[in-house]
């Protein structure tokens, strides 16, 4: 049976695991201690807790369990990364290098770093959304001295060519950053093979909880050290002070550990759900997959319906949770800057919904989308002018449109 | 964002959804946006011997609340004068509808658009163009 609205936007959030939820619950109140009390049972049970939360993660990602420093969520893992980098080898050089279709939480660190005496590249990503391995070896200077590129992007989907990029970042001494929330709990990832130095993800792009996520700080070959950006009690070996959010640990250990188990499982399953879904929907006349079909995470698809415009769409297919490119809704008009870092005009950035599937998501739950989906665009193009005019044979292209 | 009950029902049931014959002299024809904004409208009207507009169509590329602007502009096109066209307002439009501030624009387009509609119908028949008293953003 169907419940509404169906939730189908699993990139901005997941749902919590009910056995993540279950791990969690004796944290909130029996076993409430404190991590950093090292003189009672109250602390010796969260301390307990939380490395044995390490242990789970460490196992995910193929890395030392003292090599995980427990965060807020990916947007403060980045901002320390960055940051953090930024001061601890400031004798090194400046530079960074990153790309046009990084996270907010990346791109606006980037943006302080040039505020405060740094140089950012960035670099632009072809119709696909991958870099050119090429411009970034020459993106890279004497004064280089991080790379930070996503693992998989939250808007597309697109998996950039990690291991390519680790070399590179090697072979000029050069440390190598990825925001990889999208892609951890997924896909695998491991960070040995993947020769990553330093690593954000968060728990609930996982079915983890909200405000609680990592950053993986290599110790060996080579010994990865961050500035604290902020000041305390020195926890998680100085890198991030503050109280640890036990219970959230927890939770996200546990989610590491399931998706370790489930991962193969879910990652078979969500892809065919996928691409059922996209070839559904790529039945519907000019519509169009953003970014690569071929390196992309299992459980995204991104599609362009021509001549609708996105957030009315949305509006048409209330029943469904899903996110436009379009920004209708900001004051600045402008659709998403992924989607036109890609290349896409303004007015397929404007025609895009994003589909986000997860582990809860069921096959009837697909199949009413995809009714949806073509029933709400097929309406909207009949009160759509650009639709009658491409029916008409009229290239709008040729149109003045009015200044805006 | 939550849309109001008008926006909805206009959304659901768009009034007057369709198209006049622009080649027809006693038809005034006006589209404004652009495809890059996320939002163009079309609005026709077509008037009587006595300056009366018998009929109003849209089209709408936008979000709902852009469709809906259109939609209400159109029915409250119907039976006025083209005189007493020109003085519906945007900010009436904002107000029917309940209009967060971030949807205002799709009202100036609404207005817009019913000007330029009434300018086409101008020209067309010999009068003067009147100059565009609101620039869209």
């Amino acid at each position: 049976m169907l419940t509404f609205p169906i939730y189908l936007d699993n990139n901005a959030t997941t749902p919590l695991d009910p056995r993540v939820l279950e791990a969690m619950m004796p944290y909130f109140t029996g076993k409430f201690g404190n991590a950093a009390s090292r003189n009672h049972a109250f602390g010796w049970h969260a301390e307990e807790a939380v490395d044995y939360a390490r242990e789970q993660i460490a196992s995910l990602i193929n890395c030392s369990p003292k090599e995980i420093i427990f965060t807020s969520g990916a947007t403060e893992s980045d901002n320390l990364a960055i940051k953090g980098v930024f001061e601890m080898y400031a004798s090194k050089g400046n530079h960074i290098i990153t790309a046009t279709t990084e996270h907010k939480a990346v791109l606006d660190t980037c943006k302080h770093i040039e505020k405060i005496g740094g140089k950012v590249t960035y670099l632009p990503v072809n119709a696909e959304g991958l870099i050119d391995l090429k411009q970034l070896e020459e993106a890279i200077t004497d004064k280089t001295i991080l790379i930070s590129i996503m693992y998989g992007n939250n808007e597309v989907g697109v998996i950039q060519p990690i291991r390519e990029i680790s070399a590179i970042a090697k072979k000029h001494g050069v440390l190598f950053f990825t925001d990889a929330t999208q892609a951890v709990g997924k896909i695998p990832v491991d960070v040995e093979a993947d020769g990553i130095d330093l690593m954000a993800f968060s728990g609930h792009k996982m079915y983890g909880p909200k405000g609680v996520g990592a950053l993986y700080v290599r110790r060996k070959n080579p010994r990865v050290k961050v500035t604290a950006q902020m000041d305390g009690g020195g926890h998680e070996r100085g890198m991030r002070s503050g109280t640890l959010n036990v219970p959230g640990i927890v939770g996200l250990g546990k989610a590491c550990e399931i998706a370790k188990q489930d991962m193969e499982k879910d990652t078979a399953r969500l892809s065919a759900m996928r691409d059922r879904l996209e070839k559904e929907l790529l039945t519907i006349e000019e519509s169009y997959v953003n970014g690569s079909r071929e390196h992309r995470l299992p459980h995204v698809t991104n599609i362009s319906f021509k001549y609708v415009e996105g957030e009315g769409l949305m509006m048409g297919v209330k029943d469904i949770a899903v996110s436009s490119g379009s920004a209708c809704t900001s004051a600045s008009l402008e659709p998403s800057y992924v989607l036109k870092a890609l290349g896409l005009s303004d007015d397929l950035a404007h025609s895009s919904l994003r589909f986000g599937l997860s582990r809860f998501t069921t096959d009837e739950e697909v199949d009413y989308a995809i009714d949806h989906v073509k029933e709400a665009v097929a309406k909207l193009r009949e009160m759509s002018p650009l639709w009658e005019m491409f029916k008409e044979g009229i290239d709008l292209n040729s149109i003045e449109w009015a200044e805006h | 964002m939550a849309y109001s009950d008008k926006v909805i029902d206009h959304y659901n049931n768009p009034r007057n959804v369709g198209t006049l014959d622009k080649a027809k002299n006693n038809v005034g024809t006006g589209l404004v946006g652009a495809p890059e904004c996320g939002d163009v409208m079309r609005l026709q009207i077509e008037v009587d011997e006595n300056q009366i507009i018998t009929d109003a169509k849209f089209k709408t590329f936008g979000c709902g609340s852009a469709i809906a602007s259109s939609s209400l502009a159109t029915e409250w096109l119907k039976g006025k004068s083209v005189d007493e066209a020109l003085a519906i307002d945007n900010m009436d439009i904002v107000e029917e509808l309940a209009l967060p501030p971030v949807k205002i624009h799709c009202s100036v387009l609404a207005e817009d658009a019913i000007k330029s509609a009434i300018n086409d119908y101008r020209v067309k028949n010999g009068l003067p163009a009147l100059e565009m008293p609101k620039s869209h953003h």
